[in-house]
């Protein structure tokens, strides 16, 4: 890279930046983002109860209301639920980045050969993307995480597989107009071989709108994992997965609502973080969508 | 216009025929054995090779696949292996609660998020717009089984103000079926008591699956609202003097609604798939539920039967979406 363009993509970083740093709302977005890594991070550490994240319980202490010892109460088991929260920060964020990054690689792969090599290959992988994304993808993740037996893997893979299609058609119209740029021209010529130029030339430079997808995507991702633990699929607890949690306290509403509630909670205040980073992001990648 | 319909008709085949071979493949490709489950713990292995007998589950793929196919053209979804009822007759039993489901969360949907689109681009950046924008944003990321937890909390437990699910209470007698809506029934009954009862068991279910299509329609409309605002026409109409209500509600709001109306059938299909969550949460006996016992028991029929409505449906929902541009602008021409 010569020291021009260095230095031009130095500024245009610069300038998105300031433009992120415009919006409160973008920031606030980044700011939970940052807390809930750390804490996917960290959490099981700073527990305040490790015991019960491992499954120990506590029966003498059963349903206690939040207190200043159990600031989120205890559940049915006499477990902290929020010992359970911190460490199911970890599982629901590496399980929705999990997904994400299983569905971009396979999908950015189906989409760039595709769009890359044009004609019958284009046609058959398109269809089959098609076919995805008409199947309700909550109904087939549920079935292939069903037939795969429980566990935290299974479920990844089991919604990764409904989640690849939106980027195989993202990345496919991304390479089919960058193929045809002048600078693609001039690789060939130079006698460059397709895989040099689809990865050296092609690719990066439809990474803004790919990272723009990922960021949108990764609160979603979040909630299908948790969708899938509330209906019973997936993970099964001991593990504390926020949807698990929930399902699982459910039928101790009204009287100890603190069960449910907190873990509830949890989920919406992860999703809200990466939305509103993705919003941000977006703003600030693409152009097209600023107003 | 008729061959623009037949032709969209026909496309949908290959898409419902590849949706049964990757249920297929799904089935019977992965680990797990339905047959089984099915049979119960106690089963012997010859019991279960009876049990596999009886639903040709004993007979090579490519055989059942067939068997499935050649029963499909004559109106034949195959069989639950768990409760040995014909798919069919449990998709024509759930599919009306569903759709009722889905219409009213729709509705709700279409009535709030196009006003509040609306709205959001006549005060744009200015408070109504920053507080719809982060409202919408809490809502899309607002799970809804969660929100649904919590409006039985607020309304059912606490409040007692709505039934906690259901739809409609076993000891009362429903209406006589005619649509299958209950709602609807009632009212061609013309029984108050049972509409209202209807009512509030649709209440917060809905309210439930409305949030997040409510959220991108408005999103949408405050966008394409905003793009028509800066027309010639508007300017023009401006610089006539027209009142800024008449511009806004007569000349803006229905060019922007065409651009709305793709989401809106796209959202059509992404809630009668996404509707499993919500029925889960409030016991509403329809499509979502019913996918969701199968599912837990691996009994594959009845899965694909599910998806197969659910894609029909958004096909036919998007081809009427697509004829419907053409009653709001009679310049779209189909080809």
């Amino acid at each position: 890279m010569t020291h021009a363009v260095a230095s031009a993509r130095g500024q245009a970083l610069r300038r998105g930046w300031f433009r992120f740093r415009q919006s409160g709302l973008s920031m606030l977005g980044a700011a939970l983002v940052v807390a809930v890594l750390a804490i996917a991070i960290v959490g099981p550490w700073i527990a305040p109860f490790p015991g019960h994240v491992a499954g120990g319980v506590d029966t003498a202490n059963r349903f206690l209301a939040p207190s200043l010892a159990h600031p989120f109460g205890t559940n049915e088991l006499g477990q902290d639920v929020l010992s359970l929260v911190l460490a199911g920060t970890r599982i629901s964020v590496l399980a929705g980045l999990g997904v994400v990054v299983l569905g971009t690689l396979f999908g950015t792969l189906v989409g760039a050969v595709a769009g890359f090599a044009g004609g019958w290959t284009d046609e058959v992988l398109m269809r089959l993307s098609d076919l995805k994304l008409t199947i309700p993808g909550l109904i087939l993740a549920m079935a292939v995480a069903a037939a795969l037996g429980a566990g935290l893997l299974n479920m990844v893979i089991a919604i990764a597989l409904s989640w690849w299609p939106g980027y195989a058609r993202l990345v496919r119209g991304e390479v089919l107009a960058r193929k045809e740029e002048v600078y693609v021209a001039a690789a060939r010529a130079i006698g460059a071989s397709p895989a040099r130029i689809l990865f050296r030339h092609v690719l990066p430079n439809i990474v803004s709108p790919v990272v723009v997808k990922m960021s949108l995507d990764m609160g979603f991702a979040i909630l299908t994992v948790a969708s899938l633990g509330f209906i019973g699929i997936g993970v099964r607890p001991p593990t504390p997965e926020w949807g698990t949690l929930l399902s699982v306290s459910r039928s101790y509403m009204p009287d100890f609502w603190w069960t449910a509630v907190f873990p509830g909670l949890a989920m919406f205040v992860a999703i809200f973080g990466f939305n509103l980073l993705g919003d941000g992001l977006r703003d600030v990648l693409d152009p097209r969508a600023r107003r | 216009m008729l061959r623009f319909v037949l032709r969209r008709l026909v496309l949908v085949l290959p898409v419902l025929l590849g949706m049964t071979v990757m249920m297929f493949i799904i089935a019977r490709l992965l680990p797990g054995d339905p047959v089984a489950l099915a049979a119960g713990p106690n089963a012997t292995a010859a019991e279960i090779a009876a049990y596999a007998a009886e639903f040709g589950l004993d007979q090579p793929v490519t055989v059942q696949y067939w068997r499935y196919l050649s029963g499909l053209l004559g109106g034949d979804f195959g069989v639950s292996i768990f409760s040995r009822r014909p798919v069919l007759d449990d998709l024509l039993t759930y599919l009306p609660a569903t759709l009722e489901l889905v219409l009213a969360a729709m509705f709700l949907a279409v009535v709030l998020g196009i006003p509040a689109g609306l709205a959001a681009a006549v005060w744009r950046n200015r408070w109504p717009d920053y507080l719809g924008r982060v409202a919408a944003l809490a809502a899309i990321s607002m799970p809804r089984f969660f929100l649904g937890l919590l409006l039985q909390l607020g309304f059912a437990m606490w409040l007692l103000w709505l039934p906690l699910g259901g739809r409609f209470p076993i000891i009362l007698e429903p209406p006589p079926l005619v649509t299958g809506f209950l709602t609807l029934d009632a009212l061609i009954a013309g029984d108050g008591t049972a509409f209202a009862t209807a009512c509030r068991h649709l209440a917060m279910p809905a309210i439930a699956m409305c949030l997040s299509p409510l959220a991108t329609i408005m999103r949408m409309m405050r966008a394409s609202t905003i793009e028509v605002l800066q027309q010639d026409y508007v300017m023009t109409a401006r610089a006539l003097g027209l009142p800024a209500r008449q511009i806004v509600f007569k000349y803006v709001a229905k060019n922007a609604v065409s651009a709305t109306l793709t989401v809106i059938g796209l959202y059509f299909g992404w809630l009668l798939g996404g509707t499993v969550l919500v029925e889960t949460v409030f016991d509403w006996p329809g499509l979502g539920l019913y996918a969701t016992q199968a599912i837990v028991s691996q009994d594959f029929m009845p899965v694909i039967g599910v998806a197969m409505v659910i894609g029909l449906l958004f096909v036919l929902v998007n081809l009427v979406v697509d004829l419907l541009y053409g009653v709001i602008n009679p310049k779209v021409r189909y080809s």
